[in-house]
């Protein structure tokens, strides 16, 4: 009962008025500052705050320290303006490039003889897990090539995720754009694959499927959709994960300040948060990893040879 | 208050932006080529390697294995061929001794048998040369007493009788 009381004078209740915009970054404190005084108008509805949250801008923003706005660039009439999302694949670039150039650095001096400790044990035990079983286990004959693709999507889509948790982060992969480019390019690699696996002409004849010409009709659209669903389920997939989790974390938080209630915050939103935050941390590597493993599986399916799928389906 | 709806409505969230696929692409082209330079090269070849060598370790240990069990066996082997050729020695000794033992045995058998014969021959010899001796010697005594007798009984008279009435006997039978 004491301890009820002491939740009721605040303290805790002020501690997660301050960790909670940390967390979650932009916004919510702007918008708990505002609420009180002139409901809606100042900064428009929750949705609204989350949606800020989620899309792409041309700000950086620091709440309640510090604002930038970013440059824009406009190159013959293409907008390719600096944004959020941008810089933030940038310094997962440069985290990628610093901890892998040390790892890789570390490998070349240590040459073969000596196993390699700290970082660049760990790394290698990500490395082994990609190479045995994703890349091996699905690709199979020839899987080495594709191996730096692999290995460079897991990270850098792992990276963006855990980017995305941390104050004032944002989620690259939780944009349509990004989780669509990197679509594609295993959509490339999976065709180019495919056409030097089976040659021209067996990759025109897969387009049929294997089935009478009468039916080529109906053939030829459907594995056409088919080609073009497998990068669009990986964009969507990726994208609505992530996208997804931030605003359950959002709304779950925006409870507490819709119904201007502590107790709803304490018992209801933080905690309820934080288990989706962890969940969160869960889904960063296993949308990585789900990435990762289907670009595997299709390449691995596109570059499998005919006569392989022939003697299969007989 | 929460109007879900902008959040479908506000249309931000699928609107692919240009500018960005630009940039994902660049970043994500600098990130794979330099990583794949500096960092994927040397670990992959680095885990292949060691994998390698790995695999020749387990192999050379296998081998050395099955060579030492080779040598176990070949061990094994001799050593029961000693036994069984020890233990074949040893038979033979006895068959040869046990034979050995039975031919002198029936040798010493066959010659005390021969001897006893030889001697009970020479006996039977002795034995009829003596009653030889001593029929030849009983005759010449009887003849010498036979002579005495003879000596001391002889008589003129009488015989002339005697041989008289042969001659008459004889001279009757003529007629």
């Amino acid at each position: 009962m004491k301890r009820f009381n002491a939740l009721w004078t605040g303290e805790l209740v002020k501690v997660a008025a301050l960790v909670i915009p940390l967390l979650f970054g932009c916004g919510i404190s702007a918008y708990a500052a505002s609420a009180g005084e002139h409901g809606e108008e100042g900064h428009g509805g929750p949705g609204e705050v989350i949606m800020h949250h989620i899309l792409d801008s041309n700000v950086m923003a620091f709440e309640p320290f510090a604002e930038f706005e970013l440059p824009k660039i406009v190159v013959g009439g293409f907008d390719i303006s600096i944004t959020r999302h941008v810089v933030f694949m940038w310094i997962a670039a440069v985290i990628l490039l610093l901890v892998f150039g040390y790892v890789g650095n570390k490998y070349k001096s240590i040459g073969n003889s000596r196993a390699p400790g700290g970082i660049a044990n760990a790394m290698e035990a990500l490395v082994e897990f990609i190479r045995l079983d994703v890349a091996k286990s699905n690709i199979g004959e020839g899987y080495e090539k594709h191996m730096p693709y692999l290995l460079t999507v897991f990270v850098f889509i792992l990276l963006l995720n855990l980017l995305g948790l941390i104050p004032y982060g944002a989620a690259a992969t939780g944009n349509i754009s990004v989780t669509l480019t990197l679509a594609v390019f295993t959509f490339l690699i999976t065709q180019v694959s495919a056409i030097k696996a089976n040659g021209i002409k067996g990759y025109l004849a897969h387009l049929t499927a294997g089935t009478h010409w009468a039916l080529w009709i109906i053939m030829i659209p459907i594995e056409i959709i088919g080609l073009f669903a497998k990068p669009f389920a990986l964009t969507v997939r990726l994208f609505a994960n992530m996208t997804a989790g931030h605003i359950i974390i959002l709304s779950l938080i925006f409870i507490s300040f819709i119904l201007q209630s502590y107790i709803v915050a304490v018992f209801v939103s933080v905690p309820f948060a934080i288990f989706i935050y962890l969940i969160k941390i869960f889904v960063s590597f296993l949308q990585a990893f789900i990435f990762t493993m289907l670009s595997a599986l299709f390449i691995g399916l596109a570059s499998s040879h005919e006569n392989h799928e022939a003697e299969a389906a007989h | 208050m929460l109007t879900s709806g902008i959040i479908v409505l506000s249309g931000g969230l699928l609107d692919p932006n240009p500018g960005l696929i630009f940039w994902t692409t660049v970043t994500f082209l600098i990130v794979l080529f330099i990583l794949k330079k500096f960092t994927w090269g040397p670990m992959l070849s680095a885990l292949e390697e060691r994998e390698k060598g790995i695999q020749s370790s387990i192999d050379r240990a296998r081998t050395a294995k099955e060579e030492a069990e080779e040598v176990l066996k070949k061990n094994r082997d001799l050593l029961a061929k000693a036994d069984a050729d020890a233990e074949k020695i040893i038979r033979e000794g006895k068959e040869y001794g046990d034979k050995l033992k039975a031919e002198i045995t029936e040798k010493a058998h066959s010659e005390a048998s021969r001897m006893i014969a030889s001697a009970k021959e020479e006996i039977e010899q002795e034995k009829r040369r003596a009653l030889t001796e001593l029929r030849t010697e009983v005759a010449d005594l009887a003849v010498k007493g036979a002579e005495k007798i003879i000596m001391a009984n002889l008589d003129a008279d009488k015989q002339k009788k005697i041989v008289d009435s042969m001659i008459q006997e004889l001279s009757q039978n003529r007629n």
